[in-house]
Order: C-alpha cells, then sequence, then structure tokens
C-alpha cells in the first residue's frame, strides 16, 4: 500500500473539528464503538437464538452465530411443521396486524389531513379550546380511556374483531396526526394560498390543488407514524382481541412465550422476520419522524 | 407520439407495479408447497376486507350525511317562504333521526338507560325500521340474509340523500365565512367525541360506581356518590391492583420517570456531542445507535426478558463470568500489599443476580430495559438540536479564551433549551405512562413491586376486573398528569405558541 493512502486515510480517521486531537479522536471512537456494541448486542443475540437448533437453546455461549446453526425454527415459524402436526398462524398475525394497522392510519390521515387544515387556517370560535383540548389528549395516556373505551367496544360487540381494536388505535392516532399536520400546514407560506384567491380560486381547490401536494411529505410522515404506534402495540390488543385467529403479531409472538415449553427459538425467528422490514423502514425513515416529531409537540 | 410520452411519464409507476405483481407471484409460488401449514388463507382475507371495508362505508356514509346536512345549512339558504317550512322542517326531522340514533347509541354502550318503555320505544325506532326494511327484503328474496342488513342501511341512507336533493333544488346559494372550516373540522370533531370525549363520561360515571367483575361490569352495577367515594377511599388506604399501595407506586413511579429522563438525556446527550463533528463512520455510527428504537417494542421488551433469565440470560452469563474473573484475580492479588482481599471482596459482591424473584434488582432490569430502548430518541433529538447551532459561537468563545466546558455551559445548554425543554418534558409525560417494558418483562412482578400507577391500573381493570375502582384510579392519574401539564404549559409559554 502506497504511504500516502495510509497518512490520508489515517488523517481522515483523525479528522479533528476544532481543535480535537488525535488521542481525543480516538477516544471518541472508541466510546462510539462501545455504545454501538451496547447498541447492537442484545439485537443481535436475537437473530443468535434464531439461528440455535432446539436441542441447544438452553445455553451459556455467547458466540454470535451459533454452533451447528440452523433455519429449522424460521422454517416452522414460517410454514409449520407437518412432524409436530402444527400450523403456522405468522401470516395470519402479520395479515390481522397490517389490516388493522393500515386502516387506522388510514382513517386517521384523512381526518387529520382536513380538520388540521382547518386549525392552521381559519379563524373561527372554539379554535384555541380545540387546540388545547389537543394538546391536553397527547398528555393522557391511552391506558386511561382503555377501560371505558373496552366496555363501550364490548357492548357493541366488537370485542375479538378488527374494527374494536381500530377504534381504540384511532383514539390515540387522531389528535396525533392532527397536531402534527397543523404544525406542518403552519410552515407553508399563506401567500401562496393567496396568490390562488386572487387568480380566482375556491378555498376548496386551493386546499386541494396547492395544500394537499405541497404536503405529502408531511401526509406520509403521519401516516408512518400512525402505523408505527400501532404496529407493535401489545396492551390495548391483549384487551380488545382474545381469541387467537384474530391475534395480531405482538400477541401472537407472546404466545410462544406462554406455552408450557417456551419457544425462544421461534420467538426469535418470527422476532427475526417481522422486526427487519420495520426497522429497514425506520431506519429509513427516522430522519423525518424526529422533524414530525418536533412539528407536532416540540415547538420552537 | 402520445402514447411513447404516457409511457415514458408512468414508468416508475409501471414498474412499481410489475415489480409489485411479480414479488406477489413469486412470493405465493414459494409459500404454494407449504400452503398446508399456513392458517391464512384467502377466505379470512375476503372476510376481513368485506368487514372492513363495510365498516369504512359506515363511517364515511354517515360522515357525508352529517356533512351535506351542515353545508346546508352554512352554504344555501331559502327562496322563499313555503321553501323554508320546507326546508327547516326537514332539518329538523334529520336532526331529531340524530339525535335518536346517539341516544340508541348512549343506551347501547349504558351511559344511561332508557329501557323499553316509551322513550325507548321512540330511541329504538330507526333501528327498528332497519330492521323491518331487512326482514322485508328477505322475505321478497330481494336479498340474501347475509347481505340484508348492509342493503337495509343503504336504502335507509339513501332516504337521507333524497331529502337533501330536495332541499337543494329548492334554495339557494350563500356566502359564508367561517362555514368551511366548521365543515373541515366536523369530522375529526365527531371522531374525538365519540372516541375521547364520550369515554372520558363515561369514566367519570364509572368511577362513582361499583362496577366489577361481581356486577357482570355495568350490566348490574349500582351508581352513587357514596360508591365514588368508597373507591376513593380504597385508592388511598387499600391496594391498588393486589399487594401494592398507593403510597409506594406513586413513589415508585416518580423514581422510574426520574431515573429513566435522566439516562436518556444524559445518554443522549453525550452520543449527540460525540457524534455532533465531521468523524470517520459517523453515518455508520448512527444508524447503529438508532437500532433500540427501531426495533419493535414488543420484541426488544421480550429478547430483553430472556436476556435476563438468572442461568443463561446475557446480564448474568457477563455477571457470571466478571465473578469468575474477579475470583482468578483475587488469587495472585492475595499477597500484594494495598490490595489485599480487595478482589476477593469484589467478587463476593459482584456476580449473579436474581433477576426475577428480588424486587430490586428486577426494578433495575426494568430501569436497564428502558433506558437502553430511549436513548437512541433523545440522542436524534438532541443532536438536531446541536446541529442547529452555529460553529461561529463556538469559534469566537475559543479566541476569547473560554474553556470546553465554559463553551458547553454558556453555548451549547442556552442554545438547546428550546428543543430540550420540551423534550424533557414530554419525556417525563411518555415515560410516567409508559408500562409496556414493565408489563412485558416483569408483569409488575415480584408481588406488584416494580409496577407504576398505569400498570397497576391496567392490572386492577384487566386481571382483577375492579372496573369501578380503576376508573376513580384513572382520574386520580389524570389528575396528576393534568396538574403537571399546566405546569409545563407555564414554563414552556407552549399555549401561547400553539394556539396562536
Amino acid at each position: 500500500m502506497k504511504p500516502n493512502l495510509i497518512s490520508r486515510s489515517l488523517r481522515w480517521f483523525f479528522y479533528r473539528s476544532h481543535g480535537d486531537s488525535p488521542f481525543k479522536t480516538l477516544l471518541i471512537h472508541l466510546t462510539l464503538i462501545v455504545a454501538c456494541a451496547i447498541a447492537v448486542y442484545p439485537a443481535l443475540r436475537v437473530i443468535t437464538i434464531s439461528l440455535r437448533p432446539n436441542d441447544t437453546l438452553l445455553t451459556t455461549d455467547l458466540r454470535i452465530i451459533p454452533q451447528n446453526a440452523t433455519l429449522d425454527n424460521y422454517k416452522e415459524v414460517l410454514f409449520g411443521s407437518p412432524e409436530k402436526n402444527r400450523q403456522s398462524d405468522f401470516f395470519l398475525w402479520i395479515w390481522n396486524s397490517l389490516s388493522i394497522v393500515l386502516v387506522t392510519s388510514i382513517i386517521s390521515v384523512i381526518l387529520a389531513a382536513v380538520s388540521a387544515y382547518a386549525f392552521s387556517r381559519f379563524k373561527f370560535r372554539g379554535r384555541s379550546a380545540g387546540l388545547v383540548f389537543l394538546l391536553t389528549t397527547q398528555m393522557i395516556p391511552a391506558g386511561m380511556l382503555l377501560l371505558p373505551l373496552y366496555i363501550m367496544i364490548a357492548k357493541l360487540k366488537m370485542i375479538n374483531t378488527s374494527l374494536g381494536l381500530i377504534i381504540a388505535y384511532a383514539v390515540t392516532s387522531v389528535p396525533l396526526t392532527i397536531w402534527m399536520l397543523k404544525g406542518y400546514y403552519d410552515t407553508i407560506p399563506i401567500d401562496l394560498e393567496e396568490a390562488a384567491y386572487i387568480d380566482g380560486a375556491s378555498r376548496f381547490t386551493v386546499f386541494t390543488n396547492i395544500i394537499l401536494p405541497l404536503s405529502t411529505p408531511a401526509l406520509a410522515i403521519a401516516f408512518i407514524f400512525s402505523f408505527m404506534g400501532g404496529w407493535s402495540e401489545y396492551l390495548v390488543a391483549r384487551v380488545i382481541l382474545q381469541k387467537n385467529a384474530i391475534f395480531t403479531w405482538p400477541l401472537g409472538i407472546f404466545t410462544y412465550a406462554q406455552q408450557f415449553t417456551v419457544s425462544w427459538g421461534q420467538f426469535s425467528a418470527a422476532s427475526v422476520l417481522i422486526a427487519i422490514p420495520v426497522m429497514a423502514l425506520f431506519l429509513y425513515t427516522s430522519k423525518w419522524l424526529v422533524s414530525g416529531l418536533t412539528l407536532g409537540s416540540v415547538k420552537g | 407520439m402520445e402514447k411513447t410520452d404516457f409511457i415514458k411519464k408512468n414508468l416508475p409507476t409501471i414498474l412499481w407495479g410489475a415489480a409489485l405483481i411479480s414479488l406477489y407471484f413469486v412470493f405465493s409460488s414459494l409459500i404454494a408447497p407449504y400452503s398446508s401449514g399456513i392458517t391464512l388463507n384467502s377466505k379470512i382475507v375476503v372476510d376481513r376486507l368485506k368487514e372492513i371495508g363495510g365498516f369504512l362505508l359506515g363511517i364515511f356514509g354517515a360522515l357525508a350525511v352529517v356533512e351535506i346536512y351542515f353545508y346546508q345549512i352554512f352554504f344555501r339558504q331559502p327562496t322563499n317562504q313555503t321553501s323554508a317550512i320546507i326546508i327547516r322542517s326537514i332539518q329538523a326531522f334529520i336532526a331529531i333521526v340524530a339525535i335518536l340514533l346517539v341516544l340508541y347509541f348512549f343506551n347501547a354502550t349504558d351511559l344511561f338507560r332508557i329501557g323499553d318503555g316509551g322513550l325507548g320505544k321512540i330511541v329504538n325506532a330507526p333501528l327498528n325500521l332497519q330492521e323491518a326494511l331487512k326482514n322485508a327484503l328477505i322475505k321478497s328474496k330481494f336479498a340474501s340474509k347475509t347481505s340484508a342488513g348492509t342493503t337495509a342501511s343503504i336504502l335507509l341512507s339513501l332516504v337521507f340523500f333524497i331529502l337533501y336533493a330536495v332541499i337543494h333544488f329548492i334554495s339557494k346559494p350563500r356566502a359564508s365565512k367561517t362555514g368551511l372550516a366548521y365543515l373541515l373540522i366536523l369530522p375529526a370533531f365527531i371522531g374525538v367525541l365519540f372516541l375521547i370525549i364520550y369515554p372520558f363520561f363515561f369514566e367519570i360515571k364509572l368511577a362513582f360506581s361499583n362496577a366489577s367483575l361481581g356486577t357482570q361490569a355495568t350490566k348490574n352495577a349500582q351508581y352513587g356518590f357514596i360508591y365514588g367515594w368508597n373507591n376513593f377511599k380504597t385508592l388511598f388506604t387499600g391496594t391498588v391492583a393486589q399487594d401494592a399501595k398507593f403510597g409506594a407506586v406513586l413513589w415508585r413511579t416518580v423514581l422510574w420517570t426520574v431515573i429513566n429522563v435522566t439516562f436518556h438525556v444524559l445518554g443522549g446527550m453525550g452520543i449527540a456531542i460525540l457524534l455532533n463533528r465531521k468523524l470517520m463512520f459517523k453515518g455508520v455510527y448512527r444508524a447503529l445507535l438508532v437500532i433500540p428504537w427501531a426495533i419493535p417494542t414488543t420484541i426488544a421488551a421480550m429478547a430483553l426478558r430472556n436476556e435476563f433469565d438468572s442461568r443463561y440470560g446475557l446480564f448474568n452469563i457477563l455477571l457470571g463470568d466478571l465473578n469468575a474473573w474477579l475470583l482468578n484475580l483475587s488469587l495472585h492479588t492475595q499477597g500484594v500489599i494495598g490490595i489485599g482481599n480487595l478482589f476477593h471482596w469484589l467478587a463476593t459482591v459482584i456476580g449473579p443476580v436474581s433477576w426475577k424473584q428480588d424486587p430490586f434488582w428486577a426494578f433495575v432490569s426494568v430501569l436497564i430495559s428502558n433506558i437502553w430502548l430511549g436513548i437512541p430518541f433523545m440522542a436524534i433529538v438532541i443532536l438536531g438540536g446541536l446541529q442547529s447551532i452555529s460553529q461561529e459561537y463556538y469559534e469566537a468563545a475559543e479566541i476569547d479564551g473560554a474553556s470546553r466546558w465554559q463553551q458547553f455551559r454558556n453555548i451549547t445548554l442556552p442554545l438547546l433549551s428550546p428543543v430540550l425543554t420540551p423534550a424533557i418534558i414530554l419525556g417525563v409525560v411518555w415515560t410516567f405512562n409508559k408500562f409496556d417494558i414493565i408489563y412485558l418483562i416483569t408483569q409488575g412482578g415480584p408481588q406488584e413491586k416494580t409496577d407504576i400507577l398505569v400498570s397497576s391500573m391496567y392490572k386492577a381493570a384487566f386481571q382483577f376486573y375492579r372496573y369501578g375502582f380503576t376508573a376513580m384510579f384513572a382520574l386520580v392519574i389524570f389528575a396528576i398528569l393534568f396538574v403537571f401539564t399546566l405546569v409545563y404549559l407555564k414554563i414552556s409559554g407552549g399555549l401561547k405558541s400553539a394556539t396562536e
């Protein structure tokens, strides 16, 4: 290797911003590497356990790729096991979760897109009261209203249906999305609309032709936000759904832990299968997710 | 020419569509040989789609009915006296039907009982009409048994639209300044009314009742101030779930919140400061550090629960190794002057811990888990704040000879506070309410020694079925949070900036 290249990459590695010494830079790297290890290792352990063959599940081995690594757990999670005469509910859970969470997100984004615009642009009686109310609902835990909601849903005979859970999830997701989108609409300059009014556009056209196209990214963020909120929710789902056939995946993978012999291998395999697409989506959108949060609640 | 333009314009869409379709075929052909082992089948999918489709149709149909009603109130006016009479009477009729439906809903969900008497008959009239129409449809073989209900509802709602059409044709447009605002707010308002305000009032009513498993929830429950007082008294003198007392749980909740938020902010600040510079692999570090936040909480909690296993969990393996290492070390250093039995003593202190049985260590285990999960979010928020601080301040401070600590104290912290203050306060509220980690890892055990207020409430409701008591409990928690929110609004002036 050319010495030039080595010295250049060394210089890059020890890049100094306002006077960090090489030693300090090294220390920073070491600290960050340790922090990364702490952040990643428990997650890696899930993969490790999912790869273990069934007879060595309980071991004090700390290797990341276990001995005799096998994909049996994945196969059993996905397609059941004919030997044990057991069918796999994995796709059913995913479908239940997907259908419930997608519909919740769609409903709340539609409701919020419209009403947040009114909150952002119109002056009308009850506006500030409504906003304060929305702010307060962000402070209320979903668990607080869970009991009356549960009784209400039970009386409407919606226990063990996807509709019941959609209603329960909408409680948290609708106010949150309204608040987020209102924050975003506030940042769209009002001049744009005024120019359109001068050209003779109606309020409705302005909303559909200017505001909605401009706020597509914000709508997407709000959608992802409410999707993420419901996707891995366990506690509310546990109350509303009590039958195996309607379980969402968090309830589903919990059944692995409740069986007579805890099937950590299958639990881990199912977790990996679910987590990887979600984490990819999350990492890809995390920057915007933070900005969405700050849009919604952190003013300033 | 036009055709190629069309293809060019929509190429990404077409490609995406093709990719999705081919993915579907690849997927289904891969799964096909195993389909006997999978419980999901096309019937379940179609049934669910029907269920949800009907639900959406119902919701948006009802919204359309309400929206058109108010649209006509705001934007149409009668042309003459006779049309005014017709229009107002139609509108009054629709309003009465709507009120009856709402009353029916209250009755059905037990907010108050109307009974089967005179008022009950009137309240049930719209639903009885729908039922009658449904039966008639089945009898006349117009619709099958399964679809009759939906068809009847659609037919009945068509009546509304015919009435609206009548109003439309005998009225003229009218200008309204705020009408559109109310029309836009309306859907969300109705949603919030049914989803938040109604349950809230229901909760207040429940708080003044003796509803429990014995009374079959609200079916045989009795209401009265004395029951509310009893619930209130039990909350502070009795047990909140089964074993724990209110004071202890409240104290633990405060500990839980303070420790978590402190570690989140300190850890997040540390990572953010380290990352806020030009650095090799910065993107890699950032992506890896975000992972605890990105993992779905349920999975993370269950995985960590596994790691707190006394024999096979990661933590006890590491502690055991450390213990062995210390013991080994102590054998070699026994003779060294000044150290003596130090390592031997350390080895007796540091070692595997019973995370599940010991209340203290159980609480530590949920704290560790929640801190691990919460730091990345704070780090990203703080990093965003740090990046918005101009480098010039630091350069100027450096010229003036300020030390790094002085720079941090006098530049970073004040400029970070607009981001940090709301983040901390929201963090406090979220942590106060966040009990999924606790519930999934320890389930509040041992002997409810790791429960916080919200998890006790959850258990009181859904494990011990103390409904009336839980409602009162929830109101008390709400009061605590409400006071906190008021303080927050006062500190941050958030109310003014939010509603201006």
